[in-house]
């Protein structure tokens, strides 16, 4: 008898405690989940004209969405294509890829180009798994590499100067670290391709 | 000590809090995150601040619920009041500190899991008044933020050879300045101190110099019981 009574007050007493933390937490999650989604979307907006930038396009970038699925974006799972424009004709697209042959897994990148296929900006996407010091040079926030990038096409250089020096290519590769920028340099190649090939659809797609 | 003046002197939770029960050189409590965010002075100033703000604020609310909660169940009690204390920090950090919250978003849950806060709500604030639990929270916060930040100095000096780098995600754009590079802008970096390895042998040198100073500490202290020898000629330093 006196367990019961035991168990049961215990057992209220936790449910009353839960109730409070949980109304608590709930009460902040309201007070300031504008404020979250304002910088959520500022951070997404940022991120995005790095590699577009803003005066390129007119349009909602965040909202004129599609995705697509094609090994040449990194997986075989859905990924995003943001598509700008300016007065309504096509501006250009970022594309928000992996590159899955990074040295310690895929690493998540942002390749804009414009709408005849000159990459306009790539960003790498925090976090990365790449070694400190060594493959972390693909970080703007590191080093200059990532803009190398910038200005380049399928067209300028060809197919095969796509690579890193080491592979005959153009793109420097780092000291101690070469594959992390020869897989880097492939995706952002192989979502040149997959836009070469897609161009048209990727505009006409509707979005969500 | 049902008024309001705590076991033991605010005094005493200072000294306890930032040298002689620190969390961390002493307690070797949440080495979790001193692993995951001691890279960098920022990383550290930044975790060592949110587990400030968790551990006064679980404190608190565990001392004004102590008298509820019965012995039983005062675990699963603190730990939820915890993690709603951790979640709390963590949305006012997305809302107000948002660059931050993403160079540590994924590791202020783990504040939850940090012995430490477990620690002080059972062995303090169970048992003292609101303030006094509150003090002690905030000096164990402080003393395990000096540690990440001392640790995140060494660390950041000697693998990337700057100090203070990246500051503007902390406090705003006016501190990107900050950044300074001790050994000039060639230095080529020293990979063991930002990898993991790394943060477990400068922790180990903290822990090996705080005992250092102890040691003397109480070496001065015995030397100071024992009568002066009268023929010395020491000179008297202090007043």
């Amino acid at each position: 008898m006196t367990i019961t009574r035991a168990m049961l007050r215990n057992g209220v007493i936790l449910a009353v405690f839960a109730a409070l933390t949980t109304a608590a937490v709930a009460l902040l999650v309201w007070a300031t989940s504008e404020r979250v989604a304002d910088n959520q979307r500022s951070a997404q907006v940022q991120a995005l004209n790095a590699v577009m930038p803003a005066s390129r396009y007119d349009n909602d970038l965040l909202a004129d969405t599609a995705t697509f699925t094609d090994p040449r974006l990194g997986d075989s799972k859905p990924r995003t294509v943001y598509r700008a424009r300016q007065g309504g004709a096509p501006a250009g697209v970022v594309m928000d890829i992996l590159a899955p042959e990074g040295y310690g897994g895929s690493i998540r990148l942002l390749v804009g180009v414009d709408a005849a296929g000159t990459v306009t900006g790539v960003r790498m996407v925090p976090p990365h798994p790449e070694t400190p010091g060594l493959g972390d040079r693909i970080d703007i926030k590191k080093s200059d590499w990532i803009l190398s990038f910038d200005g380049k096409s399928l067209a300028a250089p060809d197919d095969a100067r796509w690579a890193v020096k080491k592979d005959g290519g153009d793109f420097d590769q780092f000291t101690g670290a070469t594959i992390t920028p020869r897989a880097v340099v492939t995706a952002v190649r192989d979502s040149l391709h997959w836009y070469r090939d897609n161009r048209d659809a990727v505009y006409a797609a509707p979005a969500p | 000590m049902s008024s309001d003046s705590p076991a033991i002197s605010y005094r005493q939770i200072i000294v306890d809090g930032l040298w002689a029960k620190n969390a961390i050189t002493v307690q070797l409590l949440g080495l979790c995150p001193i692993l995951a965010v001691s890279g960098s002075v920022v990383n550290g100033l930044g975790m060592g601040l949110a587990t400030v703000f968790v551990l006064a604020l679980s404190n608190a609310t565990v001392s004004l619920a102590r008298a509820q909660v019965p012995a039983e169940i005062r675990l699963p009690v603190f730990v939820m009041i915890i993690a709603s204390a951790t979640t709390c920090i963590e949305f006012i950090m997305q809302a107000y500190a948002f660059e931050m919250y993403q160079v540590l978003g994924i590791f202020i849950p783990l504040i939850t899991t940090n012995c430490n806060v477990l620690g002080r709500a059972e062995s303090f604030a169970s048992k003292n008044p609101l303030l006094p639990s509150m003090v002690d929270g905030a000096m164990m916060g402080l003393g395990f933020l000096a540690v990440l930040v001392l640790l995140g100095g060494m660390r950041e000096l000697l693998g990337a050879g700057t100090l203070f780098a990246n500051m503007d995600l902390l406090f705003g754009p006016a501190a990107k300045d900050w950044v300074v590079h001790p050994f000039g802008d060639g230095y080529p970096g020293f990979l063991f101190a930002i990898l993991p390895p790394g943060a477990f042998f400068f922790l180990g040198l903290i822990i090996a110099g705080k005992n250092l100073v102890d040691h003397h500490q109480k070496e001065r202290e015995k030397a100071r019981a024992t009568p002066a020898v009268k023929t010395s000629r020491r000179v008297r330093t202090t007043g």
